[in-house]
């Protein structure tokens, strides 16, 4: 009897031993999964490469994925979103500002927060091919510019009309699959990503990535060659069709990823099979380095960042010293500009001139005078009275 | 009949004629307007430097003071020692470390200095003897049974780049000169590793050219943890307060910048530019709901959920539009009132003393409770609450290092090392740095340079114009330099030829003409030339292909009529 309760009190604690192991090493491995994954930082590149009203729903492909990847947490300054046309300002749109991408108007993808970087004409061949390359004018600002760097996962989505071996642009132009490859080498010639998923959402998509030959590259594309990808379905209110079938199921799919879930890339392969889309998405992954099935969603679509406690600090003993007297005396002689004093709205409203009032409008001038100074110290500034239209001309 | 002659011939000669100005004089105009323009580069100086092959020399000082050596010993000094010592990464990499070490003999000046009664002050009166130039180092040797270094500790390192070594006990060192030199040089090289550069930090500085799997956890954080090299970074510094209308926060920014973090800035220098700017931010919240923690009477925030602080934020950091600099971002978030204080918790549930945690190649976050310093209650609203600068910058001078690649990896055994203190940075700690961020430079500029060259090649009607080939030849005379200037061990300026020399294949790796715009396969170019050349060469080639035959049949009667 004694030996039986021994037994059992020894299967119970090998038992208890056993799950404690197993949720250390849970811990372990969560630790160990953080840096799984080599990047650190998260880019998206979202094009919509057609205009004209009736291709409304390739403008709502790319709002819909551009929502899904800010709500799981890529912010706006890594994000180029080139919109080839304005469908929300549209005239032909019975609700301006908005875009819809579910019938009867459920989601509105414009929003309110949306940021596009290359808008309308700007959207062309060239500029997406620069902002691949980094080949940007020195004088484009940083909204408009990829800066990726070898630890980036970038995210690039086309979506517009396509045929075999090309993506139609601004219905004037094209750029093939040779064009893409080649960019993608630069890209890595450069090391301008870490990994970076190519995701197409046009007819014949499977034909821009058989051209890849860039390592750490998965694609996925809508239809395969020879196939036509088809759109959803049309809002009657609307007119048009509001997206296409392979992103409207993407959209749905993405709806259930938060940004701490640990859906992997096997399933994103799943989305919408021949029987919603009509049409055979394709993926490719011979190129990745990694196994699919151990890359999160959340490495491309979302922005999880590598965190760590910082655990020393330095121990400053110095008390602060005060800042040098230049600095001061520099801070001075800044003077607190009021917008209210740079625009004389009493002059532009009643047309009377005020002689202390006529600042010229560019505070480049130099100024030489001391610590007290007031408002009527002499600068360049014309005393004659100005006519009214002048001061029209530089409030706008 | 003779005109009929004469107008046949006329017309083979205007045949003839229209077929050597087409050949002679069409044909190379063709040629050259329509082939693109393309400066000369030096492609052979290029692949070879392809090939990179580095020597990375060190000066070494080591200085006996009294009592180190034995007679026999002491007659040998002073003395010169090289060793080389030869890596290879991979097929096009191969690395040479050569460490030239001087021994002598100290002066009665250095035996004074070593004679204070600690090491930190040895070390302050050390370094005002001589001073010793960039990338060279310097160790002292004293006896064992000397007392400057504690019990347990071997080898101090100082903030400058002295280093003080305490020798073995006479008898297992040895009486002759051999034995000395076996029981001092592996340590000594030890000593070298750690305040210069070794074999990992090297081969970790290639890692653009050379995708070496990771060997540890900590050497793939390390690599991923610290920014690129690049010419200039830009630090910001933002104070974050969710509730203004609880606390009005004040803080000095300028001065605690200028007393605290300029120092470490000025001291790299030679590395980047940096520019620093500041901001408050109002009503800015964490994204993440803290937890309350009655054990505590506080709220916490654990380590997996510190992950996604960060996303919401950053939106309204803002950057300066300008530049395109990687970021520094620092954030001092103050809690609202009603979630005041708040705990940052590691893995195992303990909480972080310094209450801050970062992020790789982004910045950091602290978290300042302000709780303890106003009263429960009574108070009225909004506190006046001045921020303690000194503790907030002892932080993000702390994460600062770690960003910008300063390596805090553990000091061997029995080593001792001097934290750095108000300075921000040991100059043996910015000469690691420098080793470090050199070979990057030369290493990414060689990639940048040969694998332009190679595309150009490739890419046969992307036009080169003369500014991009003067770009890539200053890159290459740079590179050369640089390297020559490894070689000789002139760290510092090593470094600005290696900067020069990647800032100048950037330039022409990017530069704004180089795009491969149109791409034309071979049938398309055949269906622009067939329309415009065939109708033109036709009627020509039929002519002269008359004129030919007529010229065989003419022969053919010569022969027949002279037979």
């Amino acid at each position: 009897m004694a030996r039986h309760c021994t037994v059992k009190i020894f299967v119970l604690l090998s038992l208890f031993n056993l799950s404690f192991l197993v949720s250390t090493n849970n811990i372990e491995d969560k630790a160990g999964q953080f840096f799984n994954s080599g990047h650190t930082n998260n880019w998206a590149v979202l094009v919509c490469t057609s205009r004209f009203w009736f291709n409304y729903r390739h403008v709502a492909n790319t709002l819909s994925v551009y929502r899904s990847v800010k709500r799981l947490g890529i912010p706006d300054s890594r994000i180029v979103l080139m919109l080839a046309d304005d469908m929300a300002c549209n005239h032909r749109n019975p609700k301006p500002a908005t875009v819809f991408s579910h019938k009867n108007m459920e989601l509105n993808v414009y929003g309110d927060d949306v940021e596009v970087d290359y808008r309308g004409y700007e959207v062309t061949v060239e500029n997406f091919l620069r902002v691949l390359t980094g080949r940007l004018p020195a004088s484009t600002p940083r909204s408009k510019r990829l800066l990726s760097d070898d630890r980036s996962n970038i995210l690039i989505y086309l979506t517009g009309h396509g045929g075999n071996g090309f993506l139609k642009f601004q219905d004037s132009e094209e750029i093939s699959n040779v064009e893409l490859a080649d960019a993608f080498e630069q890209m890595w010639q450069k090391r301008r990503y870490n990994e970076l998923l190519f995701i197409i959402d046009t007819c014949q998509g499977a034909s821009m990535y058989e051209r890849f030959y860039s390592p750490n590259l998965m694609a996925l594309a809508s239809s395969q060659v020879g196939e036509d990808s088809l759109s959803h379905q049309p809002d009657l209110a609307i007119g048009v069709h509001l997206m296409d079938r392979y992103t409207f199921y993407l959209l749905e799919f993405l709806e259930d990823i938060h940004p701490s879930s640990t859906t992997n890339m096997n399933q994103l392969f799943k989305v919408c099979p021949k029987s919603q889309c009509v049409s055979t998405p394709g993926h490719r992954t011979d190129l990745f380095l990694r196994d699919p099935g151990r890359v999160l969603i959340t490495d491309f679509f979302g922005s999880v960042r590598k965190v760590e406690i910082t655990m020393e600090t330095i121990n400053l003993s110095s008390p602060m010293e005060p800042l040098p007297e230049r600095i001061l005396s520099e801070d001075r002689q800044r003077e607190t500009q009021y917008y209210v004093d740079q625009l004389p709205v009493s002059v532009i409203i009643h047309q009377v001139n005020t002689h202390t009032h006529t600042h010229t409008h560019t505070h480049t001038h130099t100024h030489t005078h001391t610590h007290t100074h007031t408002h009527t110290h002499t600068h360049t500034c014309t005393h004659t009275p100005l006519p009214p239209m002048f001061w029209n001309m530089f409030i706008l | 009949m003779a005109t009929a002659e004469v107008e046949r011939k006329r017309g083979q000669l205007a045949a003839l004629s229209i077929a050597v100005v087409v050949v002679l004089v069409g044909v190379p105009l063709w040629w050259r307007t329509t082939e693109t323009y393309r400066a000369w580069l030096p492609v052979n100086q290029i692949n070879e430097l392809a090939e990179l092959q580095l020597q990375l020399s060190v000066d070494v000082e080591v200085v006996f003071s009294r009592g180190t050596l034995m007679p026999e010993q002491q007659k040998k000094v002073p003395f010169t020692r090289t060793q080389e010592e030869a890596q290879k990464v991979d097929d096009d990499t191969t690395l040479r470390y050569r460490y030239e070490s001087k021994y002598r003999t100290a002066n009665i000046m250095e035996e004074d200095a070593l004679k204070q009664p600690t090491a930190a002050e040895a070390d302050l009166s050390l370094h005002t003897l001589s001073a010793s130039p960039c990338g060279s180092v310097v160790v002292y040797v004293i006896p064992e049974t000397s007392v400057l270094l504690p019990q347990g500790v071997d080898v101090y390192i100082g903030h400058r780049r002295t280093a003080v070594l305490r020798m073995g006990a006479p008898m297992s060192v040895g009486k002759n000169h051999k034995q000395l030199l076996a029981h001092l040089e592996p340590r000594i090289t030890q000593v070298v590793q750690v305040m210069s550069f070794s074999h990992t930090d090297i081969t970790a500085a290639l890692s653009d050219r050379v995708r070496l799997s990771p060997g540890s956890k900590e050497s793939l954080a390390d690599s991923m943890r610290s920014f690129k090299s690049s010419p200039g970074y830009e630090i910001t510094f933002s104070l974050l307060n969710p509730d203004p209308k609880s606390h009005r926060l004040d803080w000095d920014i300028e001065g605690a910048v200028h007393s605290y973090i300029q120092p470490l800035l000025t001291k790299l220098a030679p590395l980047a530019n940096f520019s620093i700017d500041s901001q408050i931010l109002y009503y800015a919240m964490l994204g993440v709901n803290p937890r309350f923690d009655s054990s505590l009477e506080a709220y916490t925030l654990n380590a997996d959920s510190l992950a996604h602080v960060i996303n919401p934020v950053e939106a309204r950091l803002g950057s300066n539009a300008a530049s395109s600099n990687p970021v520094l971002n620092f954030l001092l978030y103050v809690p609202d009132a009603h979630h005041s204080p708040l705990y940052i918790h590691d893995h195992q549930k303990q909480p972080v003393a310094s209450n801050a945690f970062h992020s790789p190649r982004w910045g950091g976050i602290m978290v300042y409770n302000v709780n303890d310093l106003y009263g429960r209650g009574e108070t009225p609203l909004p506190v006046n609450i001045n921020i303690n600068m000194e503790k907030v910058m002892g932080v993000f001078l702390a994460q600062l290092r770690l960003m910008l690649g300063v390596q805090s990896s553990p000091a061997p055994p029995g080593f001792l090392v001097e934290p750095c203190g108000g300075a921000g940075l040991a100059d043996w700690e910015l000469d690691r740095l420098m080793w470090s961020r050199t070979v990057e430079n030369v290493a990414t500029a060689t990639t940048t340079i040969t694998s332009l060259a190679q595309l150009l090649d490739q890419i046969g009607n992307i036009v080169i114009n003369d500014n991009i080939a003067s770009q890539v030849s200053s890159t290459v005379t740079s590179l050369q330099l640089a390297v020559a200037e490894l070689e000789a061990g002139n760290l510092g300026f090593a470094l600005q030829y290696s900067k020069e020399a990647i800032l100048a294949s950037e330039r022409a790796f990017f530069d704004p003409s180089l795009l491969h715009l149109l791409y034309f396969p071979d049938d398309q170019k055949f269906a622009i030339y067939i329309p415009l050349f065939l109708p033109m060469c036709v009627p020509i080639l039929l002519s002269l292909i008359k004129i030919a035959s007529e010229a065989r049949q003419r022969r053919k009667l010569k022969q027949s009529k002279k037979d």
